[in-house]
């Protein structure tokens, strides 16, 4: 695994430790479900989820959201009612 | 403090607030003097609002003396894995990420047990986003087994199943991913219920791997285990895999069905890997049945016992590195005061704010997905899993359960596997066949080691099938005292 590769589509910074340690549990864990290439998949659908409903749609209806304060309660910085955050582009 | 209520099952705390034998101020004062007792040693608990619990049991207790109580659950309080939002409530996965993050609403769960009268009692200790077997990923402290603190609760609800055995909580509420709410009740010594796929609403659930997340519960007992489980069950539109299937009377129901049963017992599960001592009290177990009149059938589960395992960690951190995306630091959650730019925000926040086994688990499922990789392991773990499922239900054509042991050991030590994430995740290796295949199971106590650790007796059912479960369960435990043993604190 290129592992600087994936922390960057993953949007995780990690240190030179991080990457040495991980590039070797990593490699252990993807040697282990190695093993899934034994089996013939041949023929056999995916499963994505185990309840049996399928295209679940809403009905068309406006519900009631979070009010605006409780909606930003939680960010860590807002103005005039929108999430603040570092410039985008200088 | 009142030792005499702080074990009690909820169905005899029920009797007793009807009787009038007590209140559910009273029983909120005993959890609580219980828990300043304890918790400094056990660590259940990331936070609790005592006053509030209080005032909703004091709403509750005028409730029923204006009698307008609203079932067996009026006035029970009920313990939170600190993953399911209770609206003013702290939500924290126990991750530095969300370390104060305030629910701004309820999970539907929560709804239902307000509605029913429920107090919501605390917030329980967990490995970082659900993500272990032990606690110890959690970004607040590791949890203590009430029955040997030098050894883990099992994770990764560990909170959850440590408040109950160590009488903090009577009942509590966890998630269940890969064995997280089965392998604690185990290695606590209680019961533990995760339910079908589907029955209980994941509204409010912080996702970890949605596919396989399900919430259920830990009890004292089958029937405590029942009555929560009739409260939280039923379709919810906010979950789009929910089920619409009618919610059966549990705690009546089970008690109706006396069996015999067919049970089958997969070879497998007893293999290599497996502690003779838990092995010998689950065949115990087993030849209970055999003596009570059921059928025991041993099975194989070949393709489940060698892929499960596998097939699992390429799809839960597939579905963890997708659901945590939305950690960026921009809407809610930690923000690293140290970035330059928006990008730069992402990089840093995730870095600064998530813990080992979660980056480990997003690196590895965002690799699973990448391109050029995703048929080789994510699609092609999405087809074994369809095979898994199968194998299942073959077996079902001719059981009406799967008895195994809950776990391949006993409690672990403290630090014990945290080196080695694969020796973790191999320790959940009878469990997690069953979220793949989105069944039911529950753990329920079958005795203990020489060294007094409590062993798990995992029961599997079929699809929406829990009232089964549940009797099975039940007809075990009417028959034993292990669930009347408790932890010297």
């Amino acid at each position: 695994m290129n592992i600087e590769y994936v922390a960057n589509l993953a949007r995780l910074a990690l240190t030179d430790a991080e990457k040495i340690r991980f590039s070797q549990q990593l490699g252990d864990i993807l040697h282990y479900v190695e093993k899934l290439k034994q089996v013939d998949v041949a023929g056999v659908e995916p499963m994505a989820h185990a309840s049996p409903v399928f295209n679940v749609w809403a009905a068309d209806v406006p519900v009631a959201g979070l009010p605006v304060e409780k909606a930003l309660q939680n960010a860590p910085s807002q103005r005039d009612n929108l999430v603040a955050i570092p410039k985008v582009m200088e | 403090m009142s030792e005499e209520l702080i074990f009690k099952s909820i169905a005899e705390l029920g009797r007793l607030l009807e009787a009038g034998k007590t209140t559910s101020v009273a029983l909120v004062q005993a959890f609580a003097a219980r828990t300043r007792a304890v918790d400094g040693r056990v660590k259940a608990f990331n936070s609790r609002d005592e006053a509030n619990a209080l005032e909703l049991a004091r709403a509750s207790d005028e409730r029923r003396a204006q009698g307008q109580a609203r079932g067996p659950l009026e006035g029970i309080p009920v313990g939170f894995k600190d993953v399911i939002a209770v609206d003013g409530q702290p939500l924290t996965c126990s991750s530095k990420m969300l370390a104060n993050y305030v629910s701004p609403y309820d999970a539907t769960v929560t709804e239902k047990l307000k509605a029913a009268g429920a107090i919501p009692w605390g917030r329980l200790n967990m490995d970082e986003f659900a993500m272990g077997s032990s606690t110890e990923n959690s970004a607040f402290g590791t949890t203590c087994n009430p029955w040997d603190l030098s050894r883990v609760p099992g994770g990764s609800s560990g909170g959850s199943a440590a408040a109950v055995a160590a009488g903090e909580a009577p009942v509590s509420l966890g998630s269940d991913t890969g064995g997280s709410i089965r392998q604690p009740a185990a290695l606590c010594g209680i019961v533990g219920l995760k339910p079908t796929y589907g029955l209980v609403s994941r509204y409010g659930l912080a996702a970890f791997a949605s596919s396989l997340d399900q919430i259920g519960t830990f009890a004292h007992t089958v029937e405590d285990a029942a009555i929560v489980l009739g409260a939280i069950a039923g379709h919810d539109s906010r979950d789009s895999t929910s089920f619409e299937t009618p919610v059966s009377d549990y705690r009546v129901e089970l008690k109706k069905r006396t069996g015999p049963w067919r049970l089958g017992v997969p070879r497998e599960f007893f293999g290599e890997g497996l502690d003779p001592e838990v092995g010998a009290s689950v065949k115990q177990a087993i030849d209970f049945y055999r003596k009570a009149g059921c059928e025991i059938r041993e099975v194989s589960m070949p393709f489940t016992s060698e892929y499960a395992v596998a097939a699992y960690y390429i799809i839960a951190t597939a579905e963890c590195s997708s659901n945590l995306a939305r950690y960026d630091g921009v809407r809610y959650g930690y923000r690293s005061p140290n970035a330059t730019n928006a990008i730069d925000l992402y990089f840093k926040s995730r870095a600064e704010g998530f813990g080992e086994e979660v980056k480990r688990r997003v690196i590895l499922g965002t690799y699973v997905l990448s391109s050029g990789y995703y048929d080789a392991y994510y699609l092609r773990a999405q087809k074994v899993r369809s095979l898994i499922r199968d194998e299942f239900m073959r077996l079902f054509r001719d059981c009406d359960a799967l008895l195994s042991p809950t776990t391949p050991t006993a409690a672990f030590k403290i630090g014990e596997k945290a080196a080695d994430p694969l020796s973790m995740y191999l320790s959940d290796i009878y469990t997690i066949g069953v979220n793949l295949a989105g069944l039911p199971g529950i753990s329920i106590p079958c005795g203990f080691t020489a060294a007094k650790l409590p062993v798990g007796l995992q029961i599997i059912g079929q699809p929406f099938r829990e009232t089964d479960l549940l009797a099975i369960a039940h007809h075990y435990e009417q028959a034993h005292d292990w669930h009347q043993k408790h932890p010297d604190l």
